[in-house]
């Protein structure tokens, strides 16, 4: 067995500290090691896009980055948009819009949609919303009302004029 | 869906990386964005022995202006081609291409360098690069090379990188005033790979003549495809017909293959199609219409 790693990795803005084989990806580490398993695991290889979280800011498919490869980073996952059980307004429009059907795309969703309203806050065209999310299936087909809810997301978190 | 266990190196100098590659004589591989390589270790299709992370080395993540031209370190984030003024100036084909390239969750972490090594015969930099008639630098303990974009693909999955060499930066020359150009690309979905995919670049003088025209495709066999079209195309006005000629070409010399995505003969076809649509745009963007 490949010589184990000690890694220092924020996650949700708490510290942790842990020892970890090369191979482990950041998903299984946060689903197995740290039992935040709000981050949902599809196809382990890159296309589904439901595994994603934030590192340092950025979209990322947690089952293509290794746990060893966050070291020193900050991650978000779904857990961390609503720390003390407050839903984030991308959660809330997600349940006023109905636009979660199974729910197991849906924290891919909403951190996607995190990210996407950082660099567009005003959420842009439709179009550009559906190349936002295209990096995330949703087999319930559900894209329509998730649309809709990112852009009512993006009304709420506008700053009051 | 594990990739089978692996020792683990975080260089954080070229030098290191340079003396990884060395010691383990090809049984190292260089991990930059993963976005190609981390699926191959998890479907066991790919088993190192050690993996090389070059995340952590600055030194190789850099947009160098050089002249007109412009310098990518081998780490260069896809997104960030999107984000940089001089790239959108100087290289719209490469923003066109890059907006093809999977999602943003791709784009954050695949890099330049890494898509250009894992020489995946569908992927958008590979064509981009032989289009813009790049220089590859490769670099190991034994020195720097320089390999030109057009001879650096050599079969599908496989380039002229040597195992102890590592893929440090591509130098993109300036393109003639007056060079207009065009990406276009199918895929069944977006953000797949291509089916085919084009790159267009013609270049007109102040008269309208063409003075110079390139077209490649990818999609359509092992490597980048270079369709030679100037003689159809150079020293005079590019008409409808001439492109369309041109497409013809394209659509009689390649020889794409039938799998389960498409059908050799839609490739063909798809490519006779995107050579004209894409020829068209590059004539109409380019030099003498303004």
């Amino acid at each position: 067995m490949a010589e184990k790693h000690a890694i220092t990795v924020t996650v949700n803005g708490r510290l942790y500290r842990a020892e970890v084989e090369p191979r482990r990806t950041l998903a299984d580490f946060l689903r197995e090691d740290l039992n935040l398993v709000g981050t949902h695991l599809g196809c382990e290889h890159g296309v589904c896009g439901n595994c994603t979280v934030l590192v340092d800011g950025k979209s990322t498919r947690s089952c293509l980055m290794f746990a060893v490869q966050a070291d020193g980073r900050e991650v978000l996952t779904v857990e961390g948009l609503a720390p003390n059980g407050d839903l984030h307004p991308l959660q809330r429009a997600f349940w006023e819009h109905h636009a979660l059907q199974c729910g197991f795309c849906t924290p891919a969703m909403l951190l996607t949609a995190y990210e996407y309203l950082t660099t567009r806050p005003d959420a842009g065209t439709d179009e550009e919303i559906r190349e936002a999310i295209s990096g995330v299936l949703c087999r319930c087909t559900g894209y329509q009302n998730i649309v809709t809810a990112i852009r009512a997301a993006a009304k709420q978190m506008a700053p009051s004029p | 869906m594990k990739p089978v266990a692996f020792d683990y190196y975080r260089p954080t100098s070229v030098e290191e990386v340079h003396a990884l590659l060395a010691s383990h004589g090809g049984g190292g591989k260089i991990l930059a964005g993963g976005q190609s390589l981390v699926p191959l270790l998890n479907m066991r299709l790919a088993r190192p022995a050690a993996i090389i992370d070059i995340n952590r080395v600055a030194a190789l993540e850099y947009l160098h202006a050089n002249g007109d031209g412009l310098v990518l370190g081998a780490l260069t984030r896809q997104q960030s081609l999107l984000e940089n003024r001089a790239v959108a100036e100087r290289y719209p084909l490469l923003v066109e291409a890059v907006r093809y390239i999977g999602h943003r969750q791709i784009r954050n972490w695949g890099t330049v360098g890494g898509s250009l090594a894992h020489a995946d015969p569908a992927a958008e930099l590979p064509v981009t690069m032989v289009a813009l008639d790049a220089e590859i630098t490769a670099s190991s303990a034994r020195g720097a090379r320089a390999i030109p974009a057009r001879e650096f693909f050599l079969d599908t999955l496989t380039t002229a990188l040597e195992p102890d060499e590592l893929l440090a930066s591509v130098r993109l020359p300036a393109l003639s005033p007056g060079t207009g150009w065009s990406f276009l690309e199918v895929s069944r979905r977006h953000g797949d790979f291509a089916l085919v995919a084009v790159a267009a670049l013609v270049t007109r003088d102040e008269a309208g003549v063409c003075t110079d025209a390139r077209l490649v495709l990818g999609g359509v066999g092992p490597v980048p495809q270079v369709v030679e079209v100037r003689d159809l195309l150079i020293g005079q006005q590019p008409t409808p017909d001439a492109i369309a000629a041109a497409a013809d070409v394209a659509g009689a010399v390649i020889e794409p293959a039938s799998d389960v995505h498409a059908t050799a003969e839609y490739r063909r076809h798809v490519a006779r199609v995107l050579a004209r649509r894409a020829l068209t745009t590059a004539v109409e963007r380019a030099g003498g219409r303004r």
